[in-house]
């Protein structure tokens, strides 16, 4: 039976692998479609004709769009990212510093809010009903209702401007001490980690109220179990493969998460990396980015649907 | 059937299965559908006017919201920003559960290889995150409203679609569908009378619940700069506009994402309160 499982998620990679392809061709047919011709916007107004055409034919623009787009992917199979139009540095180097930035915010966000929302998620089930339940159920539905940047714009006035506490802007640069790491990475962390707890508490609390109303949680009930053991003996090992499934697709809100949070708090990463390459029509960083990002959403929705395989008992 | 609709229906009516949240959530978004529809004729001052010496000016009286950036009237911006994030929002989700529920429908009455190709694409393209695919596309489209609104919608029909289907597929098996089917019925009539009766009501939740998800990314582009361009703006970008208020509390900045989230947690609450009947998937 083993083997039915392994099948299972190796079927379920070979899909993620097809996806990516199509999500890098829609990237690279979105960004294609940008307006204006890359070869005059390079050249600037005062281009002769002549120029914008010798500068298209060495960019082999004037190739068919699936040609292109092969030769772009077989770069990206060399771990050549391209060259950005804008301040022609390759790639790579501009996203390499930006891309730990942004690793260490959403590393610090998931260490945080993992044993955050777990904890929140349980107990709220484990109290189904009850007022501190219904606190964190109304809490948690506020919070997925409201935009990123309004729940960053309430931890900066609450934390920078009526407690002043905090600063409302970050940048890696100033950090000297351990005391301005805090004060850099806090709002952005608070921002994010409000937003991916919100999506993991409803999940988590779903999964174990579900867990807790099977018929063998019933009978640890009627056999006299203690509420406590019923719940972390009986109910939570059955039901960590549909949490660990929620803390999966919950943490893939991160990449939308920190493309507005990078941007209102002005810190370096490669969000905030996209949103400037968006701005200024550089379309090698656009693809880079983008891609980036579909790849660690793809990465973190494929392990969510793989650990839901894994845990499925009925296949192993 | 139509017995259990009927008594359903009464119900409803004489309240029983609406409760006082539920109640008040509607009637929140009642009161933004009739501002959207009638913003230009209540609103206090243009909305271009400088009305105040100051700027992110208190709320005080005359200037209800205070005063924006540039010493414009507040409360006129806000009442004329539910025009566009409600109007765009709302064109926006029926275009996208229109088509995604129409597919939906067809994909699962005909199965095969449409069904499957359907399928593997657009769970591929549901693989793209909403806000990534809102910034590439609005960067190669432009920010246009007709843009903006078949951009949102393109990114929702995906959703749309998935779910539409999964509920067609469980009617699909039933026997009244295998009758209409050796009635030789057309595929037409098949969508339209025997399985879109039968998942109106779940798919109208799903049509409350994607409204929220595209005020939202509509708002969260506006706020990055690549939503509605000035001179108009959605409320997304009256936060965006006013956000050099922040340090000092203003109104201007706060009042639009208040705004925004009235109208969002109302449909969400009331959804939640809806009868049970008809928010279930298998009603």
């Amino acid at each position: 039976m083993k083997s039915g499982v392994l099948n299972l998620v190796v079927k379920r990679l070979g899909i993620a692998v097809i996806t990516l392809l199509i999500v890098l061709f829609a990237v690279f047919f979105a960004t294609s479609m940008l307006p204006g011709d890359t070869a005059s916007i390079l050249l600037g107004q005062a281009a002769t004709p002549e120029a914008v055409a010798g500068l298209r034919e060495a960019m082999h623009l004037n190739d068919p769009a699936i040609l292109r787009f092969l030769r772009w992917l077989l770069g990206l199979l060399h771990g050549d990212l391209g060259t950005s139009y804008a301040n022609e540095m390759p790639v790579a180097a501009l996203i390499g510093g930006r891309f730990v930035n942004t690793m260490k915010l959403a590393g610090i966000t998931t260490l945080i809010s993992v044993p955050l929302a777990l904890t929140l998620g349980i107990t709220a089930a484990m109290l189904r009903g009850s007022l501190y339940d219904r606190a964190v159920t109304i809490l948690s539905i506020g919070v997925i209702s409201v935009p990123e940047f309004m729940v960053a714009t309430l931890a900066v006035l609450l934390f920078a401007v009526y407690l002043k506490w905090l600063p409302a802007l970050s940048s890696v640069n100033e950090a000297h001490s351990l005391t301005d790491l805090v004060r850099i990475y806090a709002m952005p962390v608070i921002t994010l980690t409000f937003v991916i707890s919100a999506q993991m508490i409803r999940m988590t609390r779903a999964a174990v109220i579900e867990t807790l109303s099977t018929p063998y949680v019933e009978m640890a009930l009627l056999k006299g179990a203690s509420r406590r053991r019923m719940v972390l003996r009986h109910a939570l090992p059955n039901a960590l493969g549909p949490i660990v499934n929620a803390v999966a697709l919950s943490l893939s809100y991160l990449v939308g998460g920190v493309i507005i949070v990078e941007t209102i708090f002005n810190y370096p990463g490669i969000a905030k990396l996209m949103v400037d390459a968006v701005a200024t029509r550089d379309l090698p960083l656009i693809q880079s980015c983008a891609m980036i990002f579909c790849l660690g959403y793809l990465l973190l929705i494929t392990a969510a649907d793989v650990v839901a395989i894994m845990s499925n008992p009925r296949l192993r | 059937m139509t017995m259990e609709r009927a008594a359903f229906s009464r119900r409803s009516f004489l309240g029983h299965s609406y409760n006082l949240v539920g109640v008040v959530a509607a009637l929140i978004i009642l009161a933004w559908t009739l501002v959207a529809i009638f913003a230009s004729y209540i609103i206090p001052h243009s909305i271009g006017d400088i009305v105040d010496d100051d700027y992110f000016g208190p709320m005080r009286q005359g200037l209800w919201l205070g005063s924006d950036y540039l010493g414009r009237d507040m409360l006129s911006r806000v009442l004329m920003g539910a025009r566009y994030t409600v109007g765009i929002s709302l064109a926006a989700v029926s275009i996208a559960c229109f088509s995604g529920v129409a597919l939906g429908m067809i994909a699962a009455v005909t199965g095969g290889w449409l069904d499957t190709c359907l399928s593997r694409f657009l769970d591929a393209m549901n693989s793209i995150p909403s806000k990534l695919f809102g910034l590439v596309v609005v960067a190669a489209v432009g920010s246009s409203i007709p843009a903006l609104i078949l951009t949102l919608a393109v990114i929702y029909i995906p959703g749309a679609y998935r779910f539409a289907r999964a509920l067609a597929v469980n009617i699909n098996t039933m026997d009244f569908m295998t009758v209409a089917r050796v009635r030789g019925e057309s595929t037409a009539y098949l969508i339209g009378s025997e399985i879109l009766p039968n998942i109106i009501r779940p798919v109208l939740a799903d049509f409350g619940l994607r409204f929220v998800f595209i005020v939202l990314l509509l708002s969260g582009l506006s706020f990055l700069g690549l939503g509605l361009q000035p001179p108009l703006a959605d409320w997304g970008a009256l936060v965006r506009e006013n956000i050099g208020g922040l340090p000092f509390a203003a109104p201007a900045v706060v009042v639009p994402s208040l705004a925004i989230a009235s109208l969002t947690i109302s449909v969400n609450l009331l959804i939640d309160n809806l009868p049970q009947k008809i928010r279930d998937r298998d009603a």
